[in-house]
């Protein structure tokens, strides 16, 4: 299969839009339907995608199995750190009204960041799942 | 009416896509069924107004997830064991266990009722709030990121838990120890191989 041009060929041409997707759905989760979660798992399949064609070799080049666990953990820092920085600026813990002056914009700027710990998580989580299923036996 | 019969309609499909996973026995048939399970549930929540969950069942359910399964399935046989023992107690329970479900199934609100007890508490202030205050208009997200904010990062916490738990169990402890033993481990398995055969 892996030596079908076809597969390759559609494969690299889908590879960027599925990222750009993701990427919309991410930041725009509050306008239509999508955010954090949903975004990590399309970003995490455009991955996927390119390992079933190319190889699990290339893709750990690309995105190193280190790499993805600190991103892992990166996710719920951000998420847990705005509640920090909010805290710091003097409201209650997740509270996002501190962080710009008029109360919709604080809103939309947390609600922004948070979902963006969330898509961090989910996406490294999920490809750290892929990587250790198919990865750990040795091709013969 | 329309979205009555397309609902029966997608919920019949449910029944013959389960009939099937539990009458086959080609665990790669199963695995693509399932995926087709959660496209067909992801459908029924479309039809129902609930764009986020269904967005969320198709991207995980019918997607990551089955191919997660068919990553597993590489070290598992192809065939599922075979296992017929009828037993009428088991029969029993389920029928007993089906019975009281449908009966608890009808003193449920129905779809969309207004006086349903989940319409009554906050959701009313969420939604009269959202687009005014906030100027969002996906109310799930601001639901999600902003008044229940505390629960989507336990549920973060949660999925990173668990991904790492299985990550190390996988993979077999931390990576100091994976580089340390990446040396012997094709020997190890070469070992294991020999044996099974």
């Amino acid at each position: 299969m892996r030596e079908n041009p076809v597969f390759k060929i559609v494969s690299k041409i889908l590879f960027g839009p599925i990222i750009i997707y993701g990427l919309y759905v991410q930041f725009h989760g509050d306008y239509g339907p999508g955010g954090g979660f949903q975004a990590g798992v399309i970003v995490a399949a455009a991955f996927i995608l390119y390992s079933i064609i190319f190889g699990l070799e290339r893709v750990r080049k690309l995105m190193p199995v280190i790499f993805v666990n600190y991103i892992m953990a990166l996710g719920v820092l951000v998420f847990a750190g705005t509640g920090i920085a909010s805290i710091i600026l003097g409201a209650n813990y997740l509270d996002y009204s501190p962080f710009a002056y008029k109360i919709y914009k604080a809103q939309h700027l947390g609600i922004i960041v948070v979902e963006l710990g969330v898509g961090l998580t989910v996406f490294a989580v999920m490809l750290g799942l892929f990587y250790a299923f198919s990865g750990f036996k040795p091709k013969k | 009416m329309v979205e009555f019969w397309v609902n029966v309609f997608l919920i019949s499909l449910l029944v013959v896509i389960t009939f099937y996973i539990i009458r086959l026995k080609s665990l790669i048939a199963i695995v693509a069924l399932s995926g087709a399970y959660s496209l067909t549930a992801a459908a029924i929540f479309v039809n129902m107004d609930a764009v986020d969950v269904a967005f969320t069942e198709a991207a995980v359910g019918s997607g990551i997830s089955t191919i997660l399964f068919l990553a597993a399935l590489r070290y598992l046989p192809l065939e599922e064991a075979h296992h017929t023992r009828f037993s009428g107690w088991s029969l029993t329970l389920c029928i007993i266990v089906g019975l009281m479900l449908i009966n608890a199934a009808f003193s449920l609100p129905d779809f969309g009722d207004p006086g349903a007890p989940a319409h009554l508490h906050v959701a009313p202030r969420y939604i009269e709030e959202s687009y005014p205050l906030f100027h969002i208009p996906n109310v799930v997200t601001n639901v999600l990121a902003s008044y229940r904010g505390f629960d989507t990062l336990g549920e973060v916490v949660v999925v990173f838990t668990a991904g790492i738990g299985v990550i190390i169990l996988l993979t077999g402890s931390t990576l100091s120890m994976r580089f340390r033993k990446s040396e012997n481990l094709p020997v190890q398995n070469k070992e294991a191989s020999k044996k099974e055969t």
